[in-house]
C-alpha cells in the first residue's frame, strides 16, 4: 500500500493531483481511496488530501504515517514533513520553497521548480501535472506512459483536452532524473 | 452493475437515491453532508424530480412526510444539530405508517459539536430519537459502495414496512472518495399503493393519511408488534471475519469497522484470535450473528463515541454472560496498531495472565 499526502495552496491543484493518482491506481485494478481536509481548513488558503493505492482492501482513510509527501509549497512541508515515515519521499517544488531549507536527514528529497516549469510551458496551472511527472520519475509507483494516458483520460472524461500537460509531465521526468 | 466510477461518499448516496427511484428530496445544509444536497441540486433535475432546499431541516422533513403521503420515493438528509430536528418528523413517519429515508451523515460532539466524523449518534437513531413507541431499520454503510448499496435496498425497506428507514453514515464514509459499481436504475410508481393520497373524483371513498391507530383501533398493537417482529426476524443484516475460534470478538460499524477488519488481520499474524462482527444494520440489532461466538470470552466494542453506546447492544445480544469492553475515540478514527495491543491485553485478561 501507499500512502500519499498531496498539499499546497489552493489553486495549485493538489487535490486534482490526487484524483489523477487515484484515477490511475483505479485503472491499475488497485483499491484506492482519497480522504480531503474539508471545512474551515480551506478558507485558510491550504489544501491537501490523503490518498491510498493498495491491492488489499484499505482500511482508514486517515494517514497516520505516509511514504510519499507531494508539497507545492513551503507551509506544506511545514506540516506535513514529520509525517514521513523514515525513508519517505519528499517532493518539494522549488520554484517556491528556499534553496537553503533543511529537512529530515531519514527522507528522501526530491527538488524540482514545478511552477517555473509549467509558467515555461506555458501552462501555468499544470505546475500538479509537471509534479506528478516528478513523482513519477523518483517513484515506480506506475509505469509514466500509463499515468499520462490516466491523466489525459480524467481530463477527456470531463471534456477537457490539455496538450500542455504532456510537456509539463514529461519535463518534470527529465528534472527528476 | 455499472462500471467502477471514482465518487465521493455522499454522491454516490444521492445518485443511488435517484437509481431507486427517489423523485423527492428536500434537505438543509450543514456540514459534512451538504454534497448529497448539492448534487441532487442539479442531478434531480436531469431525472425529473423535485428538489428542494428548506428553510429548515423541520420543514424539509415535512415536505418528506408530504411526498411519502402522495407515494413517492422521498428522501431528506442532514447531520447532527439537523438531524435532531427531523426527530418530531420521524416520529410522525412511523406514527403514520409512512415510508422515507432519512439519512445522517454523523458528526462529532453533541451541541453544535464539530464537523469531523463521529459515531455518537448510535443510541439516537436506534433507539427512536423522537418521541413515542416506535424504532426504525437503521443501516449503517462502511463504504461508498454501501453508501450505494444500502441507500438502494433503503428505500425498498421503507416499502416493506411502510415505514421510515435511517441511514447512519458518518463525516468519513461521506467525504471520502472510493471507486463505486452503481446500481441500476429502477422506476418507482407514485400510483402503485392503495393508501397514498391522490387526486380522485366524488363518488371514491377519499383516503387520509394520519395517525393510523385513529382508523385501526384495538387491532393496532398486535399489527404495530408483529411489525417489529417480522423487522427483527427478517432484517437483521451483518458481517463477520473469523468469529468462529476467536476468543475476543471486536463488534463494530461504519468507518470503526474498516480498522477493526485490518486489526482482525494483524492480530491473527501475531497468533492472536480475534475476530469481527460489523453490524449493517443497527436497528434491528444482529443478535444471530452472535450465536457463532462460541470460543468468545470477551466483547469490545470500537466506536467513535467516548460512552460505548454499542455495548448495551452486545450485552443484551450475548446475554450479559461475557465481559463487553469498549475501545472509543471521539477525535479520531481507532488505529490498528493501538487495537491490536488493546486485543492482546484484553485476551491475556481473559486467560488469567497468560497467552
Amino acid at each position: 500500500m501507499t500512502e500519499m499526502i498531496c498539499a499546497g495552496f489552493g489553486g495549485q491543484g493538489v487535490l486534482t493531483a490526487g484524483m489523477l493518482l487515484i484515477h490511475a491506481g483505479m485503472k491499475q485494478g488497485n483499491n484506492v481511496i482519497f480522504y480531503p481536509s474539508y471545512g474551515s481548513e480551506m478558507r485558510g488558503g491550504t489544501a491537501n488530501c490523503a490518498i491510498k493505492i493498495s491491492e488489499k482492501k484499505i482500511a482508514s482513510p486517515v494517514i497516520r504515517q505516509a511514504d510519499i509527501v507531494f508539497t507545492m509549497n513551503a507551509p506544506a512541508i511545514d506540516k506535513f514533513e514529520s509525517i514521513l515515515k523514515p525513508g519517505g519521499l519528499l517532493l518539494v517544488n522549488s520554484s517556491l520553497v528556499d534553496e537553503n531549507r533543511t529537512y529530515r536527514d531519514d527522507i528522501r528529497v526530491v527538488k524540482a521548480p514545478v511552477t517555473d516549469i509549467a509558467a515555461d510551458l506555458g501552462n501555468p496551472r499544470g505546475a500538479n501535472i509537471a509534479m506528478i511527472g516528478v513523482l513519477a520519475a523518483a517513484t515506480d509507483l506506475f509505469d509514466p506512459e500509463f499515468l499520462l494516458a490516466q491523466i489525459n483520460d480524467y481530463f477527456e472524461a470531463k471534456g477537457k483536452k490539455i496538450p500542455a500537460n504532456e510537456a509539463c509531465f514529461r519535463k518534470g521526468m527529465e528534472t527528476a532524473q | 452493475m455499472s462500471e467502477r466510477v471514482l465518487m465521493k461518499g455522499n454522491e454516490a448516496l444521492a445518485e443511488a437515491a435517484l437509481r431507486a427511484g427517489c423523485r423527492f428530496f428536500a434537505g438543509y445544509p450543514i456540514t459534512p453532508q451538504t454534497e448529497i444536497l448539492e448534487y441532487l441540486s442539479w442531478r434531480m433535475d436531469e431525472v425529473g424530480g423535485s428538489y428542494t432546499q428548506a428553510e429548515s431541516e423541520l420543514a424539509a422533513i415535512n415536505m418528506v412526510m408530504g411526498a411519502a403521503s402522495g407515494g413517492a420515493r422521498a428522501l431528506t438528509t442532514s447531520s447532527g444539530p439537523g438531524f435532531s430536528l427531523k426527530q418530531e418528523g420521524i416520529s410522525y413517519l412511523c406514527a403514520s405508517d409512512l415510508p422515507a429515508v432519512i439519512v445522517n451523515v454523523m458528526r462529532i460532539g453533541s451541541g453544535l459539536g464539530d464537523i469531523a466524523q463521529g459515531q455518537g449518534d448510535y443510541w439516537q437513531m436506534t433507539r427512536g430519537g423522537g418521541h413515542g413507541d416506535y424504532r426504525t431499520i437503521v443501516l449503517a454503510p462502511n463504504s461508498v459502495q454501501e453508501n450505494a448499496d444500502l441507500t438502494y435496498l433503503a428505500f425498498d425497506l421503507a416499502e416493506k414496512y411502510l415505514h421510515p428507514v435511517l441511514m447512519a453514515s458518518d463525516a468519513a464514509i461521506g467525504q471520502m472518495i472510493e471507486a463505486v459499481a452503481l446500481p441500476e436504475f429502477r422506476e418507482h410508481n407514485i400510483d402503485r399503493y392503495e393508501w397514498s393520497v391522490k387526486g380522485g373524483t366524488m363518488e371514491e371513498d377519499y383516503r387520509r393519511i394520519q395517525n393510523i391507530f385513529y382508523t385501526m383501533g384495538p387491532a393496532y398493537e398486535d399489527f404495530l408488534r408483529a411489525k417489529y417482529d417480522r423487522m427483527e426476524v427478517e432484517e437483521q443484516r451483518w458481517e463477520s471475519t473469523a468469529v468462529e475460534d476467536a476468543e475476543l470478538v471486536l463488534v463494530a460499524f461504519g468507518i470503526s469497522s474498516r480498522v477493526c477488519e485490518e486489526a482482525v488481520e494483524g492480530a491473527r499474524a501475531k497468533g492472536l484470535k480475534v475476530g469481527l462482527i460489523r453490524p449493517i444494520t443497527l436497528y434491528p440489532f444482529p443478535v444471530k450473528a452472535f450465536e457463532e461466538a462460541k470460543n468468545a470470552k470477551a466483547f469490545m466494542t470500537v466506536e467513535m463515541n467516548l460512552l460505548g453506546q454499542m455495548t448495551d447492544d452486545v450485552r443484551l445480544a450475548t446475554g450479559c454472560e461475557l465481559p463487553v469492553y469498549h475501545y472509543g475515540s471521539i477525535f479520531s478514527i481507532s488505529d490498528t496498531q493501538e487495537l491490536i495491543a488493546r486485543a492482546e491485553e484484553l485476551i491475556k485478561e481473559a486467560k488469567g495472565g497468560e497467552l
